[in-house]
């Protein structure tokens, strides 16, 4: 099969955009947003690098459908008691790692950067996204997203989606 | 600060429904914790035996502040000892775990068998004729520092004290059996560990989960869906000394009732988008559904519906701890039941839907304690004494912990 690199281009093009706007949506907290960059059966964990290299299913969040990234959601805006943070994310090393039937696979680096009242901005949390990505209505969502940390000490609480 | 007699010159008043915030800064009273409680006469949990199954096998653990090795040698046998070199002090093991024949200290390479007996010491007998250990060096006693350690159904617990009592007369008849309800010899299945550092001290964290209280006033999750909350039967219950303690409670379900017009958190209304999340199955006899134990000194076996967690805590001074989760299973369990184990685990951890409100609190707790104090906690919630209880509306396993604390501490 030839691959024409302008195709490949744009390809590019279109997954950087998903991603620096996934994560602009979080960094805005604009939370409600966040479960239209899934399709409806999905699935999103933020999984320890320690329990994804032993293959150990356990992780901090688990969202099996869009159903339930919205009602995390619910619970962040609505049920869960936190002291207020904002966070920001940094994106690096986007890559398109294959293209499976129309399945892209995609990884990239990230670090989050949480600042909490009286504290100075600290590194929060830094892994890597590995994704799967397809298009929907013409537009590319996830089907699938592991946030894969590096540090399983976690500082405090992780309350808002990565 | 200490009296001339050597006692701490701090005030508290008689009884233990006041608790001094002394208690939660005091950097002498972390280390008279570090003595008398974690090196004390006690249990401190530090590994899953299925966590280290074949010969060889390793795991790094922590007791209080102290770092130590479990390790299962070539004959199947448990041995806990300290991660300090007998030579210099080099916490020689680095790995959270591993498989390996012996333990070789990277610094001047001294040598030890999984039981922790010193194999060999590189240029003992010198090189050329010259230098090398003194004649009468013997190998037998520069061991690495062995611990106590026990198995129960499948958890190590270990001791720097020769003195503790045995695993079953220490946790005492009651405990035993809500110990067993979870290790009933089934072998376990460790599905994946989670670690946090919550800025507070080691034991706000035990205060929160031997308070039934609170659990019905800040956990919307719960609360609302019926998961523990006050006006369902419900008993907290201890063992003689008060040190450990259970709060048990039966599921009910999500509709209003004399209890839910004090609880703001309960929401009639709030429905889940996707209901997969709390669909609990039976799986324990009896009719309790949730069972939170907390063992003397660092221990919550944490089991709320479906899902199992073992949470080790680890002191990191006066004002700082590390809760290390770790989810299991049994080796039994049917998919389906694993898919529920880690579904349910949602509520709990870092990112628990529940335990994210007791990890902030407990942060703002300290908050409040760590700068004042010279003032005191009122624990009155059902009482003034300590007793078992048919119900949550008291704080009597607090007031038991301090009581029990009181005398090991000597304050």
């Amino acid at each position: 099969m030839s691959i024409d690199p302008r195709d490949l281009r744009y390809e590019r093009y279109e997954v950087e955009e998903l991603y620096y706007e996934y994560v602009e949506c979080l960094d805005d907290e604009e939370l409600e947003r966040w479960p239209e960059f899934f399709v409806e059966d999905c699935l999103y964990k933020i999984i320890p690098r320690e329990n994804f290299e032993r293959n150990l299913p356990i992780a901090l969040m688990r969202c099996e459908s869009k159903g339930m990234l919205k009602d995390r959601v619910t619970t962040v805006r609505e049920t869960s008691v936190y002291a207020p943070r904002s966070l920001r994310h940094l994106l690096s090393n986007i890559r398109i790692k294959g293209n499976d039937n129309g399945q892209l696979r995609v990884q990239a680096n990230y670090a989050v950067l949480e600042t909490l009242p009286d504290e100075e901005t600290r590194v929060f949390n830094a892994g890597k996204y590995v994704d799967l990505v397809v298009r929907e209505d013409g537009k590319l969502r996830f089907k699938e997203k592991l946030c894969v940390f590096d540090s399983l000490l976690v500082p405090g609480s992780l309350i808002y989606p990565i | 600060m200490k009296r001339t007699d050597g006692s701490l010159a701090r005030d508290w008043p008689a009884g233990y429904h006041r608790i001094p915030f002394w208690l939660y800064s005091d950097p002498e009273v972390y280390e008279r914790e570090q003595q008398r409680i974690f090196a004390g006469p006690s249990w401190s949990y530090v590994s899953l035996s299925a966590e280290i199954p074949r010969p060889g096998d390793f795991k790094r653990s922590i007791i209080g502040d102290k770092p130590v090795v479990v390790t299962r040698d070539k004959d199947g046998g448990i041995n806990v000892v300290a991660n300090r070199c007998a030579h210099r002090g080099v916490q020689f093991c680095r790995r959270d775990f591993g498989n390996t024949a012996e333990f070789m200290c990277p610094y001047h390479q001294w040598t030890y068998d999984l039981k922790g007996n010193l194999r060999g010491v590189p240029f003992r007998r010198g090189l050329k004729q010259q230098g090398g250990m003194p004649e009468d060096f013997k190998l037998e006693e520069h061991s690495l520092q062995r611990l106590q350690a026990t198995e129960r159904h499948g958890v190590i617990f270990a001791s720097f004290n020769p003195q503790v009592p045995s695993l079953e007369d220490y946790l005492g008849s009651s405990m035993l059996f809500y110990f067993d309800r979870v290790f009933d010899g089934r072998e376990l299945r460790v599905l994946g560990y989670m670690r946090q550092r919550i800025r507070s001290n080691w034991k706000l964290m035990f205060e929160n989960i031997k308070d039934p209280y609170h659990a019905s006033l800040l956990h919307v999750f719960l609360v609302t869906f019926g998961l523990f909350r006050a006006d369902q039967p419900s008993a907290v219950k201890m063992d003689e000394t008060g040190r450990h303690a259970v709060l048990v409670s039966r599921r009910g379900e999500q509709k209003a009732s004399e209890g839910t017009s004090e609880m703001k958190s309960f929401r009639a209304n709030f429905k889940l988008n996707d209901p997969k999340l709390l669909t609990p199955v039976k799986e324990f006899p009896g009719d309790a559904t949730v069972v939170m134990q907390t063992l003397w000194p660092n221990l919550i076996v944490q089991q709320q519906s479906n899902t199992l967690a073992m949470r080790q805590l680890v002191t990191r001074g006066p004002d700082t701890f590390d809760l290390l989760w770790t989810f299991f299973g049994y080796g039994d369990d049917s998919e389906e039941m694993t898919q529920l184990r880690l579904r349910q685990a949602n509520l709990m951890g870092p990112s628990g839907l529940v335990s994210i409100d007791d990890s902030e609190m407990m942060e703002l707790s300290q908050h409040g304690i760590g700068q004042y104090p010279d003032a005191t906690a009122v624990i009155e919630l059902g009482g003034r004494d300590a007793r078992d209880e048919d119900h949550m509306v008291t704080e009597t396993p607090v007031r038991g912990f301090y009581k029990y604390y009181r005398e090991v501490m000597g304050l």
